[in-house]
């Protein structure tokens, strides 16, 4: 019986039971003291909830909100504002972290430090202190409504937030819709094309020129051949605000800026790690081979910077999903907000709120994961 | 026999050495780099002078009002006059000594943990004390000290706690969850993962809420957390899982050669972990150890949004101070300076704790 302990593979199922039954026990322990409190103090369980009226309001409604919505409607309006500015947020972080990146690289011994300057500040004070910052001060110092900086006359700034001209999109407007499918695909195909023909004939095609220009091009041509279907509702100074147009609240605006000014500096970091990761004796063996230092950063240094930059960036962006729900600080209606935060205190029903809330954003969390899966087995080496 | 002799080396041209070699490489080699140079000069001129202008030249340093404070200038005053409430919170005046004494003794015993002479167990011996001695001096009611509710201690103190409790609370659950990951049984395997992914997945407030509103649900009636302790059982809970995968980075970064030795010297599992594979994991993890300790310095600031007093906090409740209106820049540029002290010096430290544990022997 002894000599039996000794044995490493019953020994290790054993380990394994007496794990799984305190598990087991515990999760019994705390299910039942849960069911007892929750009687105890007269909350609803289930999620009959979700069904109800939600009895409050909400300031930005991106999906139609009103008198009689439910509890599941407070629920997805929090989720589209989680994602409308996490998209927001993605696109700025991109363009400043890659300015910045750049900018950390470069020769110049002024703007590299810049740079670096600016990563090092913002990557050493907590993302809440600095939503914070811009919300109470940076967009607090705005003038009122009257005195509004103003852009062209269609462009203004305020305490109330950012107003911008809107596209209106009428009859035949989905012509252009049509024109941008197929810049874009007129894209991806010059770009196969030019990548064919580097490897079959050695010569280069001006794949960037080329897909930006059909980028502007077609749908401006399928704009005139509509028939301009495009008007623009300029924001107007009507009463006490400014009506029409596209607006930006001031809450949006703090995260926004908040999150992508923040996580721009890890992107920059990522960026330039990935660049000076690549050897040294590549960059030598490019020129070696004659290549100008141009074509050398594209046609060596990019591609395997690409493959080790792009992963830390893609969790710099989920991280920017998460850092959003932040936003509870400043009371711009996300996910935690609205559904973790008012809904949980109407309601009451924490175990089922906060497990809805998890589980949203550990989906958004698989999703991302697997998409930086397929990232990295298509980036992987392919050894011939 | 005629001898020649060298001449002296001509020095290079004035162009290429020197300050002006540097200005020419490094700020005007190509038009490009000179407009770039010139912006970035503007840049600096447009931020650097009203910068400080109003840190320093137009700033307030005297009086004890605000009335005292005019012109353009930041309002310093502000921070002297509340700095009490910045670092102790509420905590009650007649017994500041004490969270002097803590933070002092904290001080203390990290910069004898960081040389590297102290002997190993008294470092051990200071990382299990100083809890138990922090604790009974802030908490007291034992040994002739008053009592101080965990309501009243605030400020940098506050935080200070949470990210000390922090970082020693989840080292070993982390360092479990590790090794379970890396386990060869699946069951123990299974979990370790589930456990760190969902907590990995989903943002530290969720958890911080889950902590506040949650959990005194799963404990028997009359079970009564503070509000203090169900934050720290967040934040440990969700610093556990990164610890946890930083020291899976460093497991993994163990050669399989390193298991195989111990296993025929005859070690058992937990001698051979003890022993040979987690003081060299450890060691490569320590970079990556620092760098979230330092996420979590930083993450402790969320406390606020479940409604305790930590640094970030105080301040914002005391820019709301009636007398105090419109001083919440003075207040946050105050707590983010010293949240930058603070982690730009842990990264520091980091950076020169790897270069001097980097023996270069992982392969």
């Amino acid at each position: 019986m002894l000599s039996l302990l000794r044995n490493e593979k019953v020994r290790g199922i054993l380990y394994q039971l007496v794990t799984v039954v305190l598990f087991v026990l515990f999760l019994l322990y705390i299910g039942q003291n849960t069911m007892h409190n929750i009687e105890a103090r007269g909350i609803k369980s289930g999620f009959g909830f979700l069904n109800t009226a939600a009895g409050f309001d909400i300031t930005e409604t991106p999906i139609t909100f009103g008198h009689g919505s439910t509890n599941w409607d407070v629920f997805k309006v929090g989720l589209a504002n989680t994602l409308i500015v996490s998209i927001y947020g993605i696109l700025l972080t991109t363009i400043l972290g890659l300015i910045i990146g750049v900018a950390r690289l470069s020769k110049n011994w002024i703007i590299s430090h810049l740079a670096a300057g600016y990563i090092e500040i913002f990557r050493n004070i907590p993302i809440l202190l600095q939503i914070l910052f811009w919300y109470n001060v940076v967009l607090a110092a705005m003038p009122s409504v009257r005195h509004s900086y103003s852009f062209f006359d269609s462009i203004f700034i305020n305490q109330r937030g950012l107003f911008l001209p809107k596209p209106i999109f009428e009859n035949g407007g989905w012509v252009i819709g049509v024109g941008v499918l197929l810049a874009v695909f007129g894209g991806w195909a010059v770009s196969r094309y030019a990548k064919k023909k580097l490897e079959d004939e050695g010569k280069e095609f001006p794949v960037l020129s080329v897909s930006l220009a059909l980028l502007v091009l077609l749908p401006l041509l399928a704009y005139f051949i509509a028939g301009k279907p495009v008007h623009f509702d300029y924001p107007a100074l009507k009463g006490f605000n400014f009506r029409g147009g596209k607006t930006f609240t001031p809450e949006f605006l703090a995260l926004l800026f908040a999150l992508s000014t923040y996580t721009a500096a890890y992107v920059a970091e990522a960026i330039r790690s990935g660049i000076e990761a690549v050897n040294k004796g590549q960059k030598e063996a490019a020129s070696a081979l004659g290549l100008a230092p141009m074509q050398s950063l594209k046609l060596v240094v990019l591609p395997q910077a690409i493959r080790i930059s792009i992963p830390p960036i893609i969790n710099q962006y989920l991280n920017l999903i998460k850092n959003s729900s932040l936003a509870a600080a400043i009371g711009f209606p996300e996910l935690v907000t609205v559904f973790a935060g008012t809904s949980l205190n109407v309601t009451g029903q924490a175990l089922e709120i906060i497990a809805i809330t998890m589980l949203t954003y550990l989906l958004i969390s698989l999703l991302v994961s697997l998409i930086l899966n397929w990232f990295n087995k298509k980036m992987q080496i392919k050894e011939r | 026999m005629a001898v020649y002799e060298l001449k002296p080396t001509k020095q290079p041209p004035l162009s290429e050495r020197g300050a002006i070699a540097w200005v020419r490489h490094h700020l005007l080699s190509s038009p490009l780099n000179i407009f770039f140079t010139v912006l970035s000069l503007w840049l600096l001129y447009m931020i650097v002078p009203p910068m400080l202008n109003w840190f320093i030249l137009d700033a307030n340093f005297a009086g004890n009002s605000k009335a005292d404070c005019g012109g353009g200038g930041a309002c310093w005053v502000f921070i002297r006059e509340k700095l009490k409430l910045f670092i102790y919170g509420f905590y009650p005046a007649s017994e500041l000594w004490r969270a002097n004494l803590t933070m002092g003794l904290g001080a203390l015993s990290i910069v004898l943990i960081a040389l590297e002479r102290t002997p190993r167990k008294l470092k051990v011996a200071l990382i299990l004390l100083l809890p138990v001695v922090s604790f009974i001096l802030l908490d007291g009611g034992i040994f002739g000290l008053s009592h101080v509710e965990t309501s009243q201690w605030g400020g940098l103190l506050l935080t200070l706690v949470i990210s000390f409790v922090g970082i020693v609370a989840s080292f070993p659950i982390g360092l479990l969850l590790a090794l379970g990951r890396q386990s060869k049984l699946p069951i123990i395997k299974t979990m370790s993962v589930f456990y760190i992914e969902l907590i990995r997945g989903v943002p530290l407030i969720t958890l911080l809420f889950m902590a506040s509103v949650v959990l005194p649900l799963f404990f028997p009636e009359g079970v009564d957390f503070d509000k203090l302790v169900r934050a720290l059982i967040g934040i440990t809970l969700f610093q556990a899982a990164y610890v946890a995968e930083n020291i899976r980075g460093g497991l993994q970064a163990i050669a399989k050669g390193q298991y195989e030795a111990g296993s025929a010297l005859g070690l058992t599992y937990w001698k051979q972990m003890r022993l040979v594979i987690l003081p060299q994991a450890i060691k490569v993890a320590i970079p990556n150890l620092v760098g979230s300790f330092i996420a979590l310095l930083m993450d402790t600031s969320l406390v606020m949004i479940i409604g305790l007093y930590d640094l970030l906090s105080t301040v914002t409740l005391a820019s709301t101070d009636r007398d105090w209106l419109g001083m919440s820049t003075e207040g946050f540029v105050f707590v983010a300076i010293i949240y930058w002290i603070l982690n730009f010096g842990m990264s520091r430290y980091s950076k020169s704790l790897e270069n001097k544990l980097d023996t270069n022997n992982r392969n």
